[in-house]
């Protein structure tokens, strides 16, 4: 059914940190390697070895330069499906193939409902939305619901695979409707944003912004080094120190 | 957005056979077009026919068409499935007020009934198209007000237009429809014109620093996360440039607006058949002017996702 | 909460599993627990040079998953974006799946199938011919070869010099700036203390060794808040994360890392008490100018360097732990004139030449800049020090309560080495780090066993007296101490085909295989008949000057013959080097073989550990392809090499597996250390244990020993470590080990070139080792700054792999080259508006060597005066199974055709290989260039183009869709 749920019971999601993402694309291809053989499968490439090669992909990584008075950075920036609060995609959807869990907020596809009109795929801002043409079929990121509740896996490897994968520990996983869970707490603390709140989607994905130049910073508060001024110049002090 | 060739015939040509159906229907139910077999047929086999060609054009942008029932079943959250619904529902009281007014040759009654139904249903299909496009808040050009509007004002300007082209075609003519069609013309013009303006002037809160959550100066993208175009490029991301778009503004002018303005003049100052061919001319004009119209309103749509690839 | 303690890197409390992870009842039919795989093998990924452990997913005799290995040392849990692309690289069309012998011209990729024992039968008889001729006349390289123990042993078996692997144009400049200089270096030798260090700077690292470590270090310095300071020209990957981006101009890493001492040596923020123990600087030099010991050590009769005792005021053997020595002054010992080290590296240091003023515009980066770094170093070194509370003992015997530790680190890698400086660039970091006392103290840089050694390390190369039916009397690859170590003739001239260890590149660790190619074709220093080849693509992107290079392959003489009689080449895909071999011996993938990440290799130890891996197969061959080191074994044994046969002439090893068990270099020493002895309880050294496999595969494929608490830090004198690494067969004595950042080997070069000494180089020679045989660290402009117009050719020109294709060549993996299928320029933003350029234009890169098209990306991240691309992306028509319109061929392109692959002609006409002059390193980011858009009809394709390859036989067309996990769900769905 392609109404919302009034409320989910969590807010499942992940929340990206810009500061630490080298764009390295582990979770791209963890992301890929599991799902195309998992829920979704499979995650289709047309003209993999040619000129035009489209693949599905639910998580893809994008590089921008963001420049203000301050200086530039480059920042790497994983994008995949936020599981929005209030996603027209699933909305939109004619035949109720795009639902969202009352459980636990994920927004997922119900292959054998679609019917690829790729509308959901227009009322998601964020480029969630990934169209199997091979099948005829709108996938997305699953928030590895086959992974996080999957019995046949070791406890400690039920997070999503990407979360799994990520070398560099940028990915978090958990319930963002709860304050006191460790990932809200991160948001918290680190400055958490939504991505374009002002569309109304209330994601539940948070990127935690880049530090550099903000007053989050690392910095060293060093003084300047002054010369040693004194008596026989630096063999002196080498000396004096050394006799001490 | 990209203009698929299936949606921008679907739209046009809905348009344009739920305008006329409205017309045929109100017009024909109430009495003011007399029943007459010839003119029915092809009244409403032109009306039917677009709107049904339109529909099944739409299911070539299906991925499942062989599903394509399962849209019905969502209509309470979704403008696509009340489309859906409305447009099937539409056609039960279009067939029986074709039945009535053209094989039968009644108007009133329930003809009447059936006939103000499948106007009521036309406005309410149009609706519905309008507003899917007009709920995409990702698409700022068409999450506006004036999205709906154009939607039915589209749809009664090549609605009357096709109805004048009939009505002059069988020589039933009065001054009313050419005059409507003129009308409607050029409120769709004023409309269009207008919209334009709007979406020239739009100032999108929507930007590459709130897509990226990067607060404060320029956000510039400098790679893809693929080196190839994929689905949400090839679908979202189609670009127009701006010297190719004022051109086909002046077309969609030239060929939705100003040639059926100048044509329905011509047809009221001729007598028949030269009044007729003028009409003919002016509905074919503004169909082909629509298509284009119809191709540039996605053509000039951008989607927010767009501002992920620096687009 | 997870009921065990976490495993792994990503453990973070908000990188856990749920705390109820059972499935809630939301009625969607959602099957949430699908069985994932039938099995699951722990092996150890290959698809770069990190070696990671990872857990194959087996299902239905198909891989479908693989993840890390959370117990690994190495990557903890974490893969990167290869290792979770290993499924398309193991699948990939452009897989060989016969041995091929040449039908048409040489690079024309026209082959027939042959049967493996025709191919070794055709390889054995001319081998053995050659062995019994002239066994030099083998050139034996490997590229991204893991297995360098074997191989190298082979070559020495064999009895050909001529062994390298592709270390030389990797980063030897790296290793050996390291090894002799502090016993070890970066990445396999060494890593920053991830967990203590706050300050943290990284030199020319892009993607690079090595890879997941770091990446992971990089997480735990940004969770803690640690600094990170990146010197690079690029701002991408981990530099787009530093805290503080340094877009220093190539080239000038030295200079600026020189000013940092200056600045630090001025204002005397120094560590004395660390110098003193751990460094060779109290150690008197002689300063007698013109004479034969001139530079050298002062040494007692026993051969112990001395130092100057400024109480009892005399000369003291250095290494006494009583010892109160000088660092400044000037002495008179045994009739000769002499300084402590330390009083030249102040002299040299202190001068104005190595001020932030004076540096500045040449390194493009501001005065102000270098100071602010110098005295945020000097603060963190010595303001915020840390102190472990551990207590331990040094070599003498010594001591402390506590460990401690100046929280600096540092890395570097290829953006430093991969110049014609980089060798005293290198060392020059070392120097900085032994400077502020960081080495291998809590915060700082910290060795990873079995380093580190001596500086520098063991045995030198052999094969000076290469003969017929003869193993060499060592391995080929080794570190010369002095002008008598090098391999070179009465004239001087090299004895190996690359001329490593000749006076052209005298501490060649790694070997040139750069050079090979030219050097066979020219004959020069002598024609050889075979070149043998592994995992190589020196036909395409791993050679400088690749048209040349192509050229030189398939070059004739006047009888027709080719100028490189015959090449064998192994390789497991159609790479473009495939079609250039007379004889292919197709290898398996990775997932296929066995191997073993053998310590007397290339370790995978970490700071805290000693560790190995095997790699085991988890699936069978499904072609007619064998493991490249079981092939290359049992070509040993058709051969009778010593060593791979038993006395009656039988084959001692049936495979690569029962050598990895069985084979024991030294009595007890074998190529792993786990497990050993019949019962499989010794580690290190003891009996072959026929059961080790087994009990590396029980353990998730490795062996891993962690230290106890007090062997962690200081590993140069810390008295339990030393006693371990001799227990191991690490090191031979439990002796300090003292860090050189005055190379007495490197001066003894010096001294030959003024005449000094029986192994003199040739006259036209000399120059150039006076010049840059400096026993201390110097800058010089790279070469090709001096040869060129840098007014006509005025940008840097720099590639680097990206992340996902680091150290693995991608294009024939369907994930992996959508990501990146066409690389582009990137140019400085405001460089491209100076020259016109827009965004998205086709430019002509154009060289002294050549030039070549691509299109051009506009960034702020760089730079201005360089331009950057992506390596390796270009690929030739035909080659890794891609398909003639695929972006690789059409749009990218190969930055290689226009980097020469020798420098400009001296005064004497004379061509050197473009590399660094004291370790033959390819100097790959020397190359110079202008770009200049090109005209309208020549956009939107790359030149120059090469003649498409046909296909191997019987090589099905790459599909036109991939559907890879359809199956596992169909079989899933179909079970419920």
């Amino acid at each position: 059914m392609t109404c919302l749920p009034a409320q989910t019971d969590k807010k499942l999601g992940l929340v990206i940190d810009l500061d630490t993402c080298v764009g390295c694309q582990a979770c791209v291809t963890a992301c890929k390697e599991w799902n195309t053989g998992g829920h979704m499968a499979p995650l289709t490439d047309i003209d993999p070895y040619g000129g035009h090669a489209d693949g599905v992909w639910f998580n893809r990584v994008h590089s921008y330069e963001h420049t203000t008075e301050l200086g530039g950075r480059t920042v790497n920036f994983p994008r995949s499906c936020l599981h929005c609060e209030q996603p027209a995609c699933v909305t939109v959807c004619p035949t109720g193939a795009s639902y969202k869990r009352a459980s636990d907020g994920i927004v997922l596809v119900d292959e054998d409902k679609c019917i690829g009109c790729k509308l959901c795929s227009w009322a998601c801002p964020y480029g969630a939305r990934e169209f199997d043409a091979d099948v005829g079929v709108m996938k997305k990121c699953t928030l590895c619901v086959d992974r996080i509740y999957n019995d046949n896996l070791a406890e400690e490897d039920r997070v999503p695979a990407c979360v799994a994968a990520c070398p560099t520990s940028a990915r978090h996983f958990g319930d963002l409707g709860n304050p006191t869970s460790a990932i809200s707490q991160l948001v918290e603390e680190r400055g958490g944003v939504a991505l374009m709140p002002e569309l109304g989607y209330n994601p539940t994905n948070r990127y935690l912004p880049p530090r550099a130049r903000s007053e989050r910073a690392a910095k060293v508060d060093a003084p300047a080094l002054e010369p040693i001024k004194a008596e026989g110049g630096f063999l002196g002090w080498i000396d004096r120190m050394l006799s001490n | 957005m990209h203009p698929a060739f299936s949606v921008v015939i679907f739209t046009t040509a809905t348009g344009a056979g739920y305008g006329l159906l409205a017309l045929l229907g109100l017009l024909g139910g109430l009495g003011f077009i007399p029943a007459d077999f010839w003119l029915g047929l092809v009244g409403m086999a032109l009306a039917l026919g677009l709107i049904v060609a339109g529909l099944l054009s739409s299911t070539g942008h299906l991925g499942r068409p062989e599903r394509a029932w399962r849209a019905f079943s969502q209509w309470r959250s979704s403008w696509l499935s009340r489309e859906g619904v409305a447009s099937v529902a539409t056609f039960i009281p279009a067939v029986l007020f074709g039945i009535g007014w053209v094989f039968l040759g009644k108007s009133g009654g329930w003809v009447a009934a059936a006939g103000l139904l499948a106007a009521a249903g036309a406005v309410v299909t149009v609706c519905t198209t309008g507003m899917i496009y007009a709920s995409l808040k990702p698409v700022a050009q068409w999450h506006s007000r004036f999205t709906l509007p154009a939607y039915l004002i589209f749809a009664a300007m090549t609605g009357s237009a096709l109805a004048n082209a009939l009505l002059q075609g069988f020589n039933i003519g009065s001054n009313a429809m050419p005059a409507s069609a003129l009308l409607a013309t050029l409120a769709g013009w004023i409309w269009k014109l207008a919209t334009w303006r709007h979406n020239d002037q739009l100032e999108i809160p929507t930007n590459a620093n709130t897509a990226t959550g990067l607060a404060g100066g320029t956000v510039r993208s400098i790679e893809w996360p693929h080196t190839e175009e994929n689905y949400l490029l090839k679908e979202m991301g189609f670009r127009i440039a701006r010297k190719h778009s004022a051109k086909l503004r002046r077309i969609t002018q030239a060929l939705a607006f100003i040639a059926p303005v100048v044509l329905l003049v011509i047809a009221f100052a001729l007598p028949w058949p030269f009044a007729a061919i003028a009409s003919v001319l002016a509905a074919v004009c503004q169909l082909a002017g629509m298509l284009v119209e119809r191709w540039l309103f996605f053509a000039e749509a951008k989607h927010t996702v767009t501002l992920y690839y620096g687009r | 909460m997870s009921k065990t303690a976490p495993r792994g890197a990503n453990s973070a409390p908000s990188q856990r599993p749920l705390a109820d992870t059972h499935a809630p009842n939301e009625g969607d039919g959602v099957d949430t627990s699908p069985t994932v795989s039938d099995r699951i093998a722990k092996t150890t990924c290959y698809m770069c040079a990190c070696r990671c452990g990872i857990d194959v997913h087996i299902k239905d005799g198909k891989v479908r998953y693989i993840n890390g290995n959370k117990d690994h040392p190495v990557n903890r849990g974490v893969i990167c974006g290869k290792g979770s692309a290993g499924i398309m690289q193991h699948y990939s069309p452009a897989r060989l799946k016969k041995p091929l012998l040449r039908t048409g011209p040489r690079g024309s990729g026209e082959f027939r199938e042959i049967e493996w024992d025709q191919a070794l039968t055709i390889a054995t008889e001319r081998l053995s011919t050659i062995r019994r001729t002239d066994p030099k006349k083998l050139a034996f390289f490997t590229g991204r070869d893991q297995s360098q123990s074997l191989t190298g042993w082979w070559a020495s078996k064999f009895g050909t010099p001529n062994f390298a692997a592709h270390g030389g144009f990797c980063s030897v400049n790296m290793a050996a700036g390291g090894l002799y200089t502090i016993g070890g270096s970066f990445w396999e030798f060494g890593e920053p203390d991830w967990d203590n260090t706050r300050y943290f700077m990284l030199f020319g690292v892009a993607e690079d060794h090595d890879s997941n470590p770091i990446k992971i270090g990089l997480g735990k310095l940004k969770a803690r808040g640690a600094k990170v300071v990146s010197i690079n020209p690029c701002r991408t990957g981990y530099n787009a994360i530093a805290d503080d981006w340094i877009g220093i101009r190539p080239g000038t890493d030295g200079l600026f890392v020189l000013a940092l001492i200056h600045e630090l040596l001025k204002a005397g923020r120094v560590d004395l008490d660390y110098l003193l123990r751990y460094t060779n600087a109290p150690v008197l030099v002689v300063q007698e100018a013109g004479s034969a010991d001139d530079g050298l050590f002062v040494r007692d009769s026993d051969g112990n360097p001395l130092a100057w005792d400024r109480v009892a005021k005399q000369p003291i053997n250095a290494a006494d732990p009583e010892a109160k020595s000088a660092l400044t002054g000037s002495y008179e010992v045994g009739g000769r004139r002499c300084v402590p080290v330390f009083r030249l590296i102040a002299d040299r240091y202190l001068h104005e030449s190595y001020s932030p003023d004076a540096v500045a515009e040449r390194c493009g980066v501001s005065a102000d800049t270098i100071r602010r770094i110098a005295a945020e170093l000097a603060h963190v070194a010595f303001e915020q020090t840390i102190e472990l509370p551990i207590a331990w003992t040094d070599w003498a015997g010594r001591r402390n309560e506590t460990i401690k530790g100046r929280p600096v680190s540092m890395h570097a890698m290829r953006g430093i080495s991969a110049h014609s400086n980089g060798f005293h660039t290198c060392r020059a970091i070392h120097l900085l780090q032994v400077l502020l006392g960081t080495v291998d103290v809590p915060g700082g840089f910290r060795f990873k066993p079995p380093y580190p050694r001596c500086a520098p390390p063991g045995p030198k190369p052999a094969g000076k007296n290469a003969r017929p039916m003869t193993p060499l009397d060592g391995l080929p690859l080794g570190f010369v101490c002095g002008p008598d170590d090098l391999l070179v003739d009465e004239a001087g001239r090299p004895v190996r085909i690359d001329k490593a260890y000749s006076w052209e590149a005298p501490l060649a660790a790694h070997g040139l295989m750069h050079t090979v190619i030219r050097n066979a074709w020219a004959g020069d220093p002598y024609p050889i008949d075979t070149l043998f080849m592994y995992m190589t693509n020196m036909a395409w992107n791993s050679s400088m000057n690749t048209g040349e290079t192509i050229a030189m392959l398939t070059d004739k003489d006047e009888a027709g013959a080719y100028k490189i009689p015959f090449i064998i080449y192994s390789d497991a895909y159609y790479s473009e080097t495939v079609p250039f071999a007379d004889l292919v011996l197709p290898d398996t993938t990775y997932l296929e073989r066995h191997d073993c990440i053998s310590l007397l290799d290339r370790p995978i130890s970490h700071a805290d550990g000693a560790a190995d891996a095997i790699r085991h197969p988890v699936v069978q061959p499904d072609r007619d392809v064998r493991p490249f080191q079981s092939v290359l074994i049992e070509l040993g044994a058709r051969l009778g090499l010593p060593g791979f046969v038993e006395e009656d002439g039988s084959a001692k090893y049936r495979d690569y597996a029962d050598y990895i068990v069985n084979h024991e270099r030294t009595p007890g020493i074998g190529p792993l250390a786990g497990w050993r002895g019949k019962d499989g309880a010794s580690i290190g050294k003891g009996d072959a244990n026929p059961d080790q496999l087994q009990r590396y595969i029980d353990n998730g494929g490795f062996w891993h020993h962690e230290f106890v608490d007090d062997q962690r830090y200081y590993k140069m004198g810390n008295r339990a470590y030393l006693d371990f690494a001799v227990e191991m067969g690490f090191i031979a004595k439990a002796e300090p080990i003292i860090f050189q950042p005055y190379s007495e080997p490197i001066q003894r070069f010096r001294l030959a070139a003024r005449g000094h000494g029986k192994v003199q180089p040739p006259d036209a020679e000399r120059g150039r080792i006076e010049a840059y045989m400096d026993p201390l660290p110097f800058w010089y402009a790279p070469f090709e700054e001096d040869s060129v117009d840098l007014e006509k050719y005025p940008l840097h020109a720099l590639t680097q792999r990206p992340m996902h294709m680091y150290h693995s060549w991608g294009s024939q993996n369907a994930w992996l080259r959508q990501i990146t299928s066409q690389n582009r320029l990137f140019v400085h933003r405001q460089t491209a508006a100076g020259l016109g350029l827009a965004d998205d234009d086709w430019v002509w890169i154009e060289s002294v060597n050549g030039r070549v098209k691509g299109q051009i990306k506009l960034i702020d991240g760089v730079n201005p005066d360089t331009v950057w691309t992506w390596n390796a992306i270009g690929k030739r028509r035909g080659s890794w199974g891609l398909k003639d319109d695929a972006a690789e061929s059409n749009r990218g392109f190969l930055l290689n055709h226009i980097i020469g692959d020798q420098t400009s002609a001296d005064a004497n006409g004379k061509r050197y290989s473009n590399s660094d002059p004291v370790t033959g390193q390819a100097a790959w980011f020397d190359v110079r260039v202008r770009i200049v858009k090109c005209a309208a009809e020549e956009a939107g394709f790359t030149e120059p183009q090469f003649e498409r390859f046909a296909q191997p036989p019987n090589v099905e067309p790459s599909p036109e869709v991939l559907h890879f996990g359809a199956a596992f769900r169909m079989k899933r769905e179909a079970a419920e």
